[in-house]
């Protein structure tokens, strides 16, 4: 498993742990089972000091885990029969961003998600969750199926970002973007979007406007990443972390902001470290999330989502 | 080497003046005074050619030898589109709080204040309405001397107003993009301005309301990503760059130098982006016709139901 700087301590005591516990089931040593409970008293104790008081570049960090679970992983552990659908019948199919039909317990939802890969190959085949105009016209194609069909959409949001190309230009990246934003608000279908990982800036937007918006705890949701902008407002790279407080991209305090509608807990030290909880959990809160929004008729849905994102923003007057 | 210094025999008090000042002080009132002042030149940044400000100006910031448009703000897009630059300001008292109390290499309040001084404007975009050619609209314009031109809560909120203005008056509406993006000291209230836009286009849309989005020299990033796109026409300058991605990003993102008018206008058109492009000095001649011809279907429809 792949261990973050400020994880070691507590995978040191982890393993420390272990060797005691080997110890103190053979015969030879004096090692008590107490010593060993009061180890894994004091990793309890650190685990729950450690990831109660994460930076924000900490839980950046924590987005990015490599062992994370990614958009496939939630679509194949909390639905049955997911069907994938491929292709923006324009160009091409774009391995970035996923989609298709799925059943959570009876209820057909569309999926839409980005994508990432586990190792090299994968991740250049996932374009590192790096969309092209094509993933956002696929989105699109997959929303508007769903709205025909009369099923909820759950978007599930894990990106660096938009990819930015030749290719991506020409084929005109901002405009993919931006038809998603106005095509999304009038969906007559619910909508829940669900950062999963990175939500980084148009990329993450791009299949982010919904009725309900809502984060897993270790994610982050800006304009911008914290490396980026490090580098053009203080002009190097080294200032990640206080770029990243700046931001304040964490859940929390998006949250704060009113600009995510909820949190959707994690295991204690990442959704990697407990999947089967994690799956759960997300699947709990989705399906709970739709009952409410399937209360409401298409209109009343629509009205309050755009009501919802006309009301962001801070100004004086 | 040695250097050495020559002094020169200098004749001190005996100098012929070459110009001679027969009265003292300046003589020109206030209200002489012009807001752009004459015989101050200008240098095309394409055929380096010099220009006066007055011929320039004449020109609607046109270089008369090459056809360069110069980077303009809200206040000369105003005087040109709208009849004898009579306008009603909408919401212009809205200006940029500090929520996330944003400090990078320095505070964004410091920024704001600086901005405010030097541009004499309140934010980076303008909104107004008035008469085109006769023809009752409404203009949403960037000012790319404020921060970039960067979209933060204000620009937001006046672009979605200015919308609604449009909608519920049914008059068309010309929003005018300069821009190098999202303001990053507004973090996610900045992006969701994009999502804000556009959605409240998305119901300009419906209401069946006409809506030229015109793109100026840069306009990239977030407002690219978002209402720039979005217009029933789009229109650009020629020459001006536009994109979703800096060049200077994509550079770095496929390690080799970008072919020669990549990300223009006429790129833009060529790919299908933009549907003309249209001379500054042709500009509302043009958007008058266009719109004409889509309120005579408008009335006709209204005759015969």
């Amino acid at each position: 498993m792949h261990v973050l700087d400020f994880e070691k301590p507590v995978k040191d005591l982890e393993k420390q742990i272990e060797k005691a516990r080997e110890l103190a089931e053979s015969d030879f040593s004096g090692l008590q089972e107490k010593t060993v409970k009061d180890l894994e008293d004091t990793l309890d104790k650190l685990k729950k000091e450690l990831y109660s008081h994460l930076t924000g570049w900490q839980k950046v960090q924590l987005s990015r885990h490599p062992d994370r679970p990614y958009a496939e992983d939630y679509i194949n552990n909390i639905s049955e029969n997911f069907i994938e659908l491929h292709g923006d019948r324009n160009i091409g199919d774009d391995k970035a961003m996923i989609g298709g039909f799925g059943s959570i317990d009876g209820q057909t939802v569309m999926f839409i998600g980005q994508q990432k890969g586990r190792n090299t190959k994968q991740r250049q085949y996932r374009n590192f969750g790096m969309a092209n105009p094509e993933g956002y016209r696929k989105a699109l194609r997959l929303m508007k199926l769903a709205e025909k069909f009369n099923k909820p959409i759950i978007t599930l949001i894990d990106t660096p970002g938009a990819s930015p190309g030749l290719e991506a230009e020409e084929r005109g990246q901002g405009e993919a973007i931006a038809r998603n934003l106005r095509e999304m608000s009038l969906l007559k279908v619910p909508v829940v979007c669900i950062i999963i990982g990175e939500g980084a800036s148009g990329g993450a937007l791009g299949i982010g406007v919904g009725d309900k918006v809502l984060m897993m705890e270790y994610t982050w949701y800006s304009v911008i990443s914290p490396e980026s902008c490090s580098s053009i407002l203080w002009r190097s790279w080294d200032y990640k972390e206080a770029a990243a407080e700046a931001l304040q991209l964490t859940s929390d305090k998006m949250l704060q902001q009113g600009l995510i509608d909820g949190i959707i807990k994690e295991p204690l030290g990442g959704a990697h470290n407990d999947p089967a909880k994690t799956f759960k959990n997300i699947k709990a809160e989705i399906k709970k999330q739709l009952k409410d929004l399937l209360l409401m008729s298409p209109e009343e849905r629509i009205i309050a989502r755009v009501d919802k994102f006309s009301n962001m923003g801070v100004y004086a007057e | 080497m040695d250097t050495k210094f020559v002094s020169l025999p200098c004749n001190k008090g005996k100098i012929m003046p070459w110009f001679k000042r027969i009265k003292d002080g300046i003589l020109t009132s206030t209200d002489e005074k012009k807001e752009v002042p004459e015989g101050i030149w200008n240098k095309c940044p394409s055929c380096k050619k010099a220009i006066t400000t007055r011929d320039l100006e004449d020109n609607n910031f046109v270089c008369p030898e090459d056809g360069y448009h110069f980077r303009i703000g809200s206040k000369q897009y105003f005087n040109i589109l709208f009849d004898d630059g009579i306008f009603t300001e909408l919401d212009k008292d809205l200006k940029a709080a500090d929520p996330l109390k944003f400090i990078d290499k320095k505070p964004y309040t410091s920024r704001l204040q600086e901005a405010w001084q030097t541009t004499e404007l309140n934010d980076a975009l303008r909104s107004a309405t008035g008469k085109m050619n006769g023809i009752d609209i409404v203009i949403a314009c960037m000012d790319f001397s404020f921060i970039g031109g960067s979209m933060g809560s204000v620009v937001g909120e006046k672009i979605a107003r200015a919308i609604d203005y449009a909608r519920i008056h049914q008059f068309p509406l010309i929003i005018i993009s300069k821009s190098g993006g999202a303001r990053m000291m507004e973090a996610a209230l900045s992006l969701m301005q994009m999502a804000k836009t556009s959605a409240k286009l998305a119901l300009l849309d419906q209401a069946g309301v006409p809506f030229i989005s015109l793109l100026t020299d840069p306009t990239t990033g977030g407002v690219t990503a978002s209402f720039a796109m979005l217009g029933d026409f789009n229109v650009a300058e020629p020459g001006a760059l536009i994109g979703f991605a800096g060049p200077r990003v994509i550079k770095e993102t496929i390690g080799k130098d970008l072919p020669k008018g990549f990300q223009s206008a006429e790129f833009l058109v060529e790919h299908g982006f933009v549907d003309f492009i249209v001379n500054r000095k042709e500009m509302k001649e043009k958007f008058t016709h266009l719109l004409g011809m889509l309120q005579e279907g408008t009335k006709a429809k209204k005759k015969t139901a």
